[in-house]
């Protein structure tokens, strides 16, 4: 995909439709996770739309970017943002978990675009730090993006894989953090609080920014730093809203894994056709 | 006079002659590459070896980064570690994404000995044989370890490779073939089958001769691969000898004597023995001495061959 001029207006319009059809298709599925893929929005438009190098007609392109989305449970907005950029026909959405289709309730490699089966959290990294290794063994250039959520940090392995990314220098890599502050069952904060997370990975060789993850000049220029980084791999602790766009999910936690019903849906469509609130 | 030769050293020597032909290959290792014998590919071929350190999970994780772009890692730790400690990771990252990961787990079985049970791993053919898409191999020796190691760098998805510790005797010869999923059988026999894999097949071999001076005849089989099972050789087995021992350095439950259980009553129900670790945690102790406290000697096999035809 060619690099476009950034029209962070139309960005903002793309947000509001992708968590239209968020909402949509887990409503249509009946389950699913709302909350946790209407955080992540902007920092998928802004990987899908303005960074990353990708083909969605050629999904195995050689020296594609790489995006592996260690957060499988945030599957909606992975595939909306797939079905946009046109990996599959955006009608198949309405087939989310439903028995026969592809769009598996975790995000699924059977799904153009999807490099990676995940939904057991803590995994993603420990895969985009090998693809990165590989791509130098290989010397091919491309870049690795992982989405990491915050919730999802408390596995272990995320910190054996944050200490080999550090040690062996994967510059090829950066590791978003969708840092929406809720959990399944209440705030990170109160369930096992992660905080000073920028000094953890800063101190197991990263090159740590903070951004606000819903501002796409803050996130574009935050993945225009990583290009110029060397010797590092870079993390992004993108700050966001679990529930964003929709007054009556934003915070909570018990959006987390659960669908809409339909006045809900019509409630929450409606406050997104207003706009205002991006 | 039996040769002895450790299943992990003719892994680590056919891993550089592979890594000289393959440039595809790749070995991770959990800090543990001089005791599973991945350090002589390190040593040759150090830009295409890595130790991450003692870090499982991270290791299988990144064994499938790697897959991703046509590599071909061998992920390589003691058995209890890769299997038991990572096994989310083999579940989901490997098997569930048919990833093309080799996994290689040295010092399995209770004779990795004086460690004690937290490092005798006896679990690990009940739980990957469990998982769809992932082959399981346990080789009889160092000829039939070289072997596999080969067969398996040719395979496309998950393969689990079981390798012990001590010396194992040699039991193979070059010529033999060796056909993944395909059981060999070493001796013929009409009154029973021992069904053996990894160390346990040279003791069925010594057992069949004890059994031999009282007149039952044992065929004896070595079954290399667990998974997928040899289902026509048991059946067959079944069939013309009418009763089956297994035999395994593993936890009674879940193992070779399971999957054959799981076949026989399927197909062609016989009378099945099972010569295992009897459902308990091993010890320290000398690899000899902790065979024959846990009943897996050559005389322990000859027992259960006598109870089980008189059974038939």
């Amino acid at each position: 995909m060619n690099k476009k001029e950034i029209d962070i207006d139309s960005l903002k319009e793309k947000a509001r439709q992708f968590r239209r059809e968020i909402l949509e298709t887990v409503a249509e599925a009946g389950s699913g996770h709302p909350g946790g893929s209407l955080s992540c929005v902007e920092i998928l438009i802004s990987l899908y739309y303005c960074k990353m190098r990708h083909k969605p007609d050629n999904p195995s392109w050689p020296i594609r970017d790489r995006f592996i989305m260690s957060k499988g449970h945030a599957s909606p907005a992975l595939y909306v943002t797939l079905a946009n950029c046109g990996y599959f026909p955006k009608e198949e959405l309405k087939s989310f978990r439903k028995l026969g289709s592809r769009l598996q309730g975790h995000v699924h490699t059977g799904v153009p675009g999807v490099e990676l089966s995940t939904g057991s959290l803590g995994q993603g990294l420990s895969v985009a730090n090998g693809i990165a290794l590989g791509a130098k063994i290989r010397k091919v250039n491309f870049n690795i993006y992982c989405l990491l959520g915050d919730g999802e940090i408390q596995e272990g392995q995320v910190w054996e894989a944050a200490m080999t990314a550090g040690h062996h220098k994967l510059d090829n890599l950066c590791a978003i953090l969708d840092c929406n502050k809720v959990q399944e069952n209440g705030p990170v904060a109160e369930i096992k609080n992660e905080e000073p997370i920028a000094d953890k990975w800063r101190d197991f060789g990263w090159h740590v920014m903070r951004v606000d993850g819903h501002n796409f000049q803050q996130l574009i220029s935050a993945l225009d730093e990583f290009d110029t980084v060397k010797g590092k791999p870079t993390f992004i602790i993108a700050d966001t809203v679990k529930g964003k766009g929709v007054s009556f999910m934003e915070g909570k936690a018990k959006w987390h894994g659960k669908a809409p019903n339909k006045e809900e849906l019509a409630l929450a469509l409606a406050e997104l056709e207003e706009g205002g609130k991006l | 006079m039996i040769q002895l030769k450790a299943t992990r050293d003719a892994f680590g020597e056919t891993l550089v002659e592979l890594g000289r032909k393959n440039r595809k290959i790749v070995v991770l290792s959990g800090d543990l590459e001089d005791s599973t014998r991945a350090e002589y590919f390190k040593k040759e071929f150090p830009e295409r070896f890595f130790n991450l350190g003692i870090a499982e999970q991270d290791i299988l994780g990144t064994a499938v980064g790697l897959s991703l772009d046509g590599l071909i890692p061998f992920a390589c730790s003691f058995a209890v570690f890769l299997t038991n400690r990572a096994y989310d990771i083999l579940r989901i990252s490997i098997c569930y994404n048919r990833r093309n990961v080799k996994i290689i787990g040295s010092h399995a079985g209770i004779t990795v000995g004086p460690d004690g049970a937290t490092a005798q791993c006896l679990e690990d053919f009940a739980v990957t044989r469990v998982l769809p898409n992932i082959i399981v191999i346990s080789p009889v020796d160092a000829i039939e370890t070289r072997k596999a190691t080969e067969a398996m760098a040719d395979i496309c998805g998950p393969v689990y490779m079981r390798l012990g510790r001590e010396p194992f005797p040699i039991i193979t010869k070059d010529s033999d073939l060796f056909t993944v999923g395909k059981a060999n059988t070493m001796r013929e026999g009409k009154d029973l089958t021992i069904i053996a894999t990894g160390l346990m097949v040279s003791e069925s071999l010594k057992a069949a001769d004890v059994l031999s001076e009282e007149g039952i005849e044992a065929r004896v089989i070595n079954i290399h691969t667990i998974k997928p099972i040899d289902q026509e050789s048991i059946i067959e087995a079944a069939k013309e000898t009418g009763a089956i021992v297994t035999a395994e350095e593993h936890q009674i439950n879940g193992g070779l004597g399971s999957a054959v259980a799981e076949v026989l009553v399927k197909n062609t129900p016989a009378p099945l023995e099972m010569v295992a670790v009897n459902d308990t945690f091993g010890e320290s102790g000398d690899p000899e001495g902790l065979l024959k406290k846990y009943h897996l000697k050559d005389v322990d096999i000859v027992d259960a061959g006598r109870k089980v035809v008189k059974r038939k």
